[in-house]
């Protein structure tokens, strides 16, 4: 039997609730999780304060009702499941490095920032700097599937060293920015500045890129990474037409004011 | 004991531990795919003077593969794990990454695994890339027409080599019709190779020759041009032909299905008798009995 949380009172600012992790909940009773302590802005308080508690912590938590304005919910996860069944806030699954996050709604910004390992699924949109480094990091997303069944925001995957984000709709403005490796799959517009100071790694896009100067165009071919990648991709839910999966794809390296040993990978429609 | 009018010998074929490990190849089409699967399960009959063992299991339809693309799934076996490595980094590197349009990918989920796409990387001098899909980690190495695709790890586990049958004919063309429909009935079985030319063998050997060099020698006993200068022979006087087939397996349990299977083809009008290879149960680590085999056809 897995854990249900209820959101009963909506925060009137942001509760920063790190303790929504399978390895912190697990093998506490109802009572100790409904003492669990959150920060409500800069109070402690119990989470039974906001959440209804019921069910037994298994290795499985599902949470009900909106709940964007509940930040950090999974971060440093490891294990285990976490069901949203609604929206959620800002740093979803922050540094986790293994387990399941799915989102049944949209999620704010930050999604999976620096995470290690592990996937996070939002069936609807994610904000800002998805499986992103945060601000004076060198280093984003290091392993782990970002998938996005939605839109993103800006800077989706910046500075990520590996793992895969797949973005369903558009990517927002500098998708991939200093990317380092690992693979950014955007099915809708990737936006303005794609791959912007890029040093490897790969941008899969469905559309066509404005693509930035310091970017060469190397050959138009049929990569069997992509059909497998996207094939993968495609088995998690993504929709995907077999028109993309068995396509040709422009290959564009760059970033040449960094490494140039990235690629953009644009799908080249048949009668395009 | 008998199968219909085949009378089967109650021997036991000898069979050794081996080490095996499952290909998968996948191409633009069948064509391309096929030609890297012969390619690389050329020169492979047997360990005696290939180093390795290995065959084509079942060709993939495209919705049974990676990629979605037609492909062929490759066993391959070695006497030991050391060389098994050594083994699929020259076939793969050799007869698929040669090969136009083809991807190579782990086939087999085992305990132990060996680096092939690690070492093969190298070939790209420095412009390989690599990828992680999911569990596997792959590398994308750059080559003449876009990029040879390959799985870093491959899976490698204990297996079976040296099943047999040996069929007894009266003639050689009711024996290579019994060894034909035997061979097509054999390769239903999964998880096993026949590693000689389309699964028949006829010049089995035994161990040691007059000549020191040697190290296996023609099995005289059922040569049956020998049969009248021979003191001792292993056919009767209306045999003419021999023919045997070897199986390698990845489980012993594999290459017993696939000999029961063969049992059961073989036998036929023409066939006088069924039998197996052994060297008295002295080197082998696998007894695999007719008679079990035939009772669990029965059963």
């Amino acid at each position: 039997m897995s854990l249900d949380l209820t959101l009963h009172t909506r925060p009137e600012v942001p509760l920063e609730a790190e303790i929504l992790s399978p390895d912190r909940l697990h093998s506490l009773s109802l009572a100790e999780v409904e003492k669990a302590q959150v920060l409500h802005g800069n109070s402690t308080v119990a989470l039974g304060e906001f959440f209804r508690v019921g069910g037994s912590a298994d290795g499985e938590i599902h949470l009900h009702g909106d709940l964007a304005r509940v930040k950090y919910a999974g971060a440093g996860m490891s294990r285990g499941h976490l069901v949203v069944h609604g929206n959620i806030g800002e740093h979803l699954g922050m540094g986790m490095s293994g387990g399941e996050i799915r989102v049944e709604g949209n999620a704010g910004d930050w999604v999976g920032p620096e995470m290690r390992g592990g996937a996070i699924i939002i069936e609807g949109d994610a904000g800002h700097c998805t499986g992103a480094a945060y601000r004076g990091s060198s280093t984003g997303m290091l392993g782990g599937e970002i998938i996005v069944f939605g839109k993103t925001g800006n800077e989706t995957g910046h500075a990520m060293r590996n793992g895969m984000i797949a973005v369903g709709g558009d990517g927002g403005d500098f998708t991939g920015v200093n990317m380092l490796a690992g693979t950014i799959v955007v099915c809708g517009n990737p936006g303005m500045r794609t791959g912007a100071g890029m040093k490897r790694g790969s941008i899969i896009s469905m559309s066509q890129a404005e693509m930035l100067p310091t970017f060469s165009y190397d050959c138009c071919y049929h990569p069997v990474f992509i059909r497998l990648c996207l094939s993968h991709l495609a088995r998690r839910g993504l929709p995907l037409a077999d028109a993309c999966i068995n396509g040709e794809y422009e290959r564009w390296s760059g970033d040449a004011i960094e490494l140039n040993r990235g690629e953009i990978l644009i799908y080249k429609p048949k009668n395009s | 004991m008998k199968i219909k009018s085949t009378e089967i010998i109650d021997t036991f074929a000898e069979a050794f531990k081996m080490w095996g490990t499952r290909v998968i190849i996948t191409a633009e089409n069948r064509k391309w795919a096929m030609a890297a699967a012969r390619s690389m399960t050329g020169f492979a009959t047997s360990v005696i003077g290939c180093k390795c063992e290995a065959g084509i299991e079942r060709e993939l339809p495209a919705e049974e593969t990676l990629d979605r693309r037609p492909g062929a799934s490759v066993l391959l076996f070695t006497p030991d794990k050391d060389s098994l490595g050594k083994r699929l980094l020259d076939r793969i590197g050799q007869c698929v990454m040669t090969c136009p349009t083809t991807a190579c990918y782990n086939g087999l989920e085992a305990a132990e695994t060996v680096n092939v796409g690690g070492q093969l990387r190298y070939f790209g001098d420095g412009h390989q890339l690599s990828k992680r899909v999911g569990d596997r980690r792959l590398w994308r190495i750059p080559v003449m027409d876009g990029e040879f695709l390959v799985d870093e790890q491959f899976g490698i586990q204990p297996a079976v080599g040296g099943g047999n049958l040996l069929l007894l004919g009266k003639t050689a063309r009711a024996t290579l019709g019994a060894a034909a429909a035997a061979v097509k009935a054999m390769q239903a079985t999964a998880g096993v190779i026949l590693p000689f030319p389309d699964g028949v063998v006829r010049s089995g050997s035994k161990v040691g020759s007059r000549y020191k060099s040697l190290i296996a020698s023609t099995n005289d006993l059922y040569c049956p041009t020998l049969k009248g200068v021979m003191e001792q022979t292993s056919l009767p006087p209306d045999i003419n032909c021999v023919l045997e087939i070897v199986i390698d397996g990845l489980s012993e349990a594999a290459v017993s299905e696939a000999m029961q299977v063969g049992m059961q083809a073989a036998a036929r009008p023409g066939i006088r008798q069924i039998s197996a290879g052994n060297y008295g149960g002295n080197l082998g680590q696998f007894h695999i009995r007719l008679r079990d085999l035939l009772a669990e056809s029965a059963a």
